[in-house]
C-alpha cells in the first residue's frame, strides 16, 4: 500500500513538474532546445518510473509505531527551531540545547543528556571556532 | 616511463607536512567512521566536505584529507564485523560470514590482522590499476563529443541501479528526482529561472552538499531515533581480540586468494554503478567457488576473511577510475567525492589530467602514503579502533547532527539552507523506509547540469536534430551498454541482490 501512495505521489509530483516546466519563460535569445526540453524527459521518466512503483508495488515496509514517529516529527521541529534560533541566541547556546534533546531522546539520562549537550557544543566551538577559525553564528553574549 | 615521473611529481607534493598530517588525520577519522556501525564512508565524507571546504583548504589537501577517509573507512568497517558480527559498513557485509566465526574461536585478533593485511593488499594493486588505467580511459575520453558525454551519463544512471536498489523502478525514480532538483534555479544557457517559485534563495539552485549531507547524515540521525537505538551494540558482548600477529602459514594459504580477489574487485569498482558492496560480494563468491574444497567457507575460514577485504579495498580504488577519468563515479562515496571536485571549481574527466595534474598525481601519491599508514594504523592500534565501538550511538548520534548543520552554516552562513537540508534528511528518511535508493539522487544532483549542457550542446551542432544523439558508433556502443546495464538486472539481478541484501540490515542501507 506503501509504494502505491508513494508512486501517485510521484505521479502527481511528475506531473506538477511538467507543468511548472511548461510555464517556463523561454528568452528571445534560446537554444535549438531551449530550457524546457530536458526537464520534460526529466518529468516523464519521473512519471513512468512512479507508475510503475504504483502498479507493481513491492513488500511493505515497516513503518515505525505511532510514538516513533512523534520521535522523529518533535526532532525535525527541534531541528528546525535550532536553525531559526542559531543566529539569534549564538551557536553555542543554541547547538547545546539541540544535542542536549537529541541525546535525551536517543536515551540518555537528563544529566547524561545535559553533559552531552554542552560538551558537543563546547567541544565543536573550541575545535572549529578556535582552533580552525571556522566562522560560527554570534549571539548577543558573543559567542 | 612518464607515469613514473608524474608519480614522482605526485610525491613531491604529497609529502608535505600539511598533507601528511591531513592524511593522518583522514586516515584515523576514515577507520572511526568505517569501525562505527551507521556511518558508513558516504555518510562520514559527507559530513566532512564542507569543514575541508570552509577551511580553505586547496583542492589538493582537501582530495587528500577525504581520499584517506575514504580509504579508512574501508578498512574500519571490518572490525565491527569481526568482532560484533554487525558491518560497520555496508561493504564489510561480507566480512562477518568468516570474521564473526573466526572471533568466536578466539582467534579474533588474527582475523583484524588479515583483514587488514588483505585490505592493504587491494588498496595497494588497486592504486597501481588506477595509476594505469586511468590515462587509457583518458584517450578514449578524448575521443567524446556532447553526443557520447550525454550518452554516458545515462548509462552510469541505468547501470547504477542494478545493483544498488532491488527495484529498477525506484533506481530510475532516484535518478529523475535528482535529476530534477539540479534543473531548480536559474538556467546556465539562457538565464531563465526554472522551478524558483518566485524565493531568491532558490536562483542559485540548490546546494548539492546541502542535498547529501542532508540526505546521508541526517537521515542516520532519524534513523537511529526511529529505532531509539541509543545504545552501543558492544556492550553485549566481550571484546576478546587476542594475538594480533597473522602466523606466516596463514598468510601464504591466503596470498593467492588476496592476488586473485585484489583484480576483481578493481573491476568491479570500474564498473559504473558498482562500487565497493559488489567487489566484496563476488570476491567472496568467486573464493567460495574456487577453493572452498573442504566447506570450511562460513565457519571461520582465513581465506573467507582475506577475500572479500581485499575484494571491497581494491574495489575502493577501482571505483576512482571513472570518476576521475570520466567525471562520471561508480559508486556512492566516489558521487560524494566528485562533489568535492566540482564544489572546489575542478572539472574532472580528460581536461583534469592536462590541467591539473598536480591534483591527480598528487591524490593518486597520497592514496599510497595512506594505504601505508592505515596498515601501520590498523594492525597494533587496533584495539583503540575496538574501544571507540563503545562510545554509544546516543552520544554520537548527536556530534554527528550538529557537525552537519556547523559544516553547511559554515559554508553559507544562512538558515535557509539548514532548513533546505532538515528537508532532505526528512525526504532521505522516507525514502530509505521505501527502498529507494539515495546514490542516484545525489548523482543526479551533480550530474544533471553537465547532463543537460551536453545534451544542448549536441543538438545545437547539430542545428537542432535530435537523432545526432545517436549518430556516431561511440555513442551507440555507449547507449547499447547503458541499455544492457538496465536490463539485466531485471532478468538475473535478482538473485545476486539477495544473496548481497540478505545480510543487510536497516541501519546500513547506504551503499558504500
Amino acid at each position: 500500500m506503501s509504494d502505491r501512495i508513494f508512486g501517485i505521489f510521484g505521479l502527481l509530483l511528475a506531473i506538477g513538474f511538467a507543468f511548472a516546466a511548461f510555464t517556463i519563460e523561454e528568452s528571445f535569445l534560446s537554444d535549438a532546445v531551449g530550457p524546457k526540453a530536458f526537464p520534460l524527459i526529466v518529468a516523464t521518466i519521473l512519471g513512468l518510473s512512479s507508475l510503475v512503483i504504483a502498479l507493481r508495488p513491492d513488500a511493505e515496509p515497516d513503518w515505525p509505531a505511532l510514538r516513533r514517529l512523534v520521535e522523529v516529527v518533535s526532532a525535525v521541529v527541534v531541528m528546525a527551531l535550532y536553525a531559526k534560533l542559531l543566529p539569534v541566541a549564538g551557536f553555542v547556546i543554541a547547538t547545546a540545547l539541540a544535542a542536549t534533546y537529541l541525546s535525551w531522546r536517543l536515551g540518555s539520562p537528563l544529566v547524561g543528556a545535559i553533559a552531552t549537550g554542552f560538551g558537543t557544543s563546547i567541544g565543536i566551538y573550541v575545535v572549529f571556532h578556535l582552533v580552525l577559525g571556522l566562522s560560527l553564528a554570534r549571539g548577543p553574549l558573543g559567542f | 616511463m612518464e607515469t613514473f615521473a608524474n608519480l614522482a611529481d605526485g610525491f613531491a607534493i604529497a609529502l608535505t607536512w600539511q598533507n601528511l598530517l591531513l592524511a593522518l588525520l583522514g586516515c584515523f577519522l576514515g577507520t572511526v567512521m568505517g569501525a562505527l556501525p551507521g556511518l558508513g564512508p558516504s555518510n562520514g565524507v559527507a559530513i566532512l566536505i564542507p569543514l575541508a571546504f570552509t577551511l580553505g583548504l586547496g583542492a589538493t589537501p582537501s582530495l587528500i584529507l577525504l581520499t584517506s577517509v575514504y580509504y579508512g573507512a574501508m578498512y574500519g568497517g571490518r572490525i565491527s564485523s569481526i568482532l560484533l558480527n554487525i558491518p560497520g559498513d555496508e561493504p564489510a557485509m561480507m566480512t562477518c560470514l568468516d570474521g564473526y566465526p573466526m572471533a568466536q574461536k578466539g582467534m579474533a585478533g588474527q582475523a583484524l590482522s588479515l583483514s587488514g593485511i588483505a585490505s592493504f593488499v587491494g588498496a595497494f594493486f588497486a592504486t597501481w590499476g588506477l595509476i594505469f588505467l586511468a590515462p587509457q580511459l583518458v584517450k578514449i575520453a578524448l575521443l567524446f563529443g556532447p553526443a557520447e558525454y550525454f550518452a554516458l551519463f545515462a548509462l552510469a544512471f541505468m547501470t547504477l541501479g542494478g545493483v544498488s536498489s532491488t527495484n529498477q523502478a525506484k533506481s530510475a525514480f532516484a535518478a529523475a528526482l535528482g535529476l530534477g532538483l539540479a534543473t531548480v534555479g536559474v538556467d546556465t544557457q539562457t538565464g531563465v529561472p526554472r522551478f524558483t517559485f518566485g524565493e531568491v534563495h532558490l536562483y542559485d539552485g540548490l546546494d548539492f552538499l546541502v542535498a547529501i549531507v542532508g540526505l546521508f547524515a541526517l537521515s542516520e540521525v532519524f534513523i537511529f531515533l526511529e529505532n531509539r537505538h541509543g545504545n552501543s551494540d558492544a556492550k553485549k558482548s566481550k571484546l576478546v581480540i587476542g594475538r594480533l600477529t597473522t602466523p606466516l602459514s596463514m598468510l601464504k594459504t591466503c596470498t593467492p586468494t588476496m592476488l586473485r580477489t585484489s583484480v576483481l574487485g578493481f573491476l568491479a569498482g570500474v564498473l559504473p554503478g558498482a562500487g565497493a558492496s559488489l567487489g566484496s560480494f563476488i570476491s567472496y563468491s568467486m573464493e567460495k567457488r574456487l577453493v572452498d574444497k573442504e566447506g570450511t567457507f562460513g565457519t571461520g575460514d582465513p581465506r573467507g576473511v582475506a577475500a572479500p577485504e581485499a575484494g571491497n579495498n581494491a574495489a575502493a580504488g577501482g571505483a576512482l577510475v571513472p570518476m576521475l577519468a570520466l567525471g562520471v563515479p561508480g559508486s556512492g562515496t566516489t558521487a560524494v567525492l566528485l562533489a568535492v571536485l566540482l564544489s572546489l571549481n575542478i572539472t574532472p574527466g580528460p581536461l583534469l589530467f592536462a590541467n591539473n595534474p598536480d591534483v591527480v598525481w598528487g591524490l593518486i601519491a597520497a592514496l599510497f602514503i595512506a594505504n601505508l599508514m592505515l596498515l601501520a594504523m590498523n594492525i597494533p592500534m587496533v584495539s583503540l579502533f575496538t574501544r571507540l565501538l563503545l562510545i554509544p550511538p546516543r552520544i554520537l548520534m548527536p556530534i554527528v547532527a550538529m557537525v552537519s548543520f556547523v559544516g553547511i552554516y559554515g559554508i553559507s552562513g544562512s538558515s535557509f539552507d539548514l532548513l533546505v537540508m532538515i528537508g532532505f534528511g526528512v525526504m532521505g528518511w522516507v525514502l530509505r523506509k521505501l527502498d529507494v535508493p539515495l546514490v542516484p539522487i545525489i548523482l543526479g544532483t551533480l550530474l544533471g547540469n553537465a547532463m543537460e549542457n551536453n545534451l544542448r550542446r549536441a543538438i545545437t551542432i547539430d542545428n537542432g536534430n535530435w537523432f545526432t544523439l545517436i549518430d556516431s558508433p561511440l555513442a551507440i556502443g555507449l547507449w547499447v551498454v547503458a541499455i544492457i546495464g538496465f536490463v539485466l538486472p531485471l532478468i538475473f539481478g535478482r538473485k545476486v541482490r539477495a544473496g548481497m541484501h540478505q545480510r543487510r540490515d536497516e541501519e546500513s542501507s547506504i551503499t558504500d
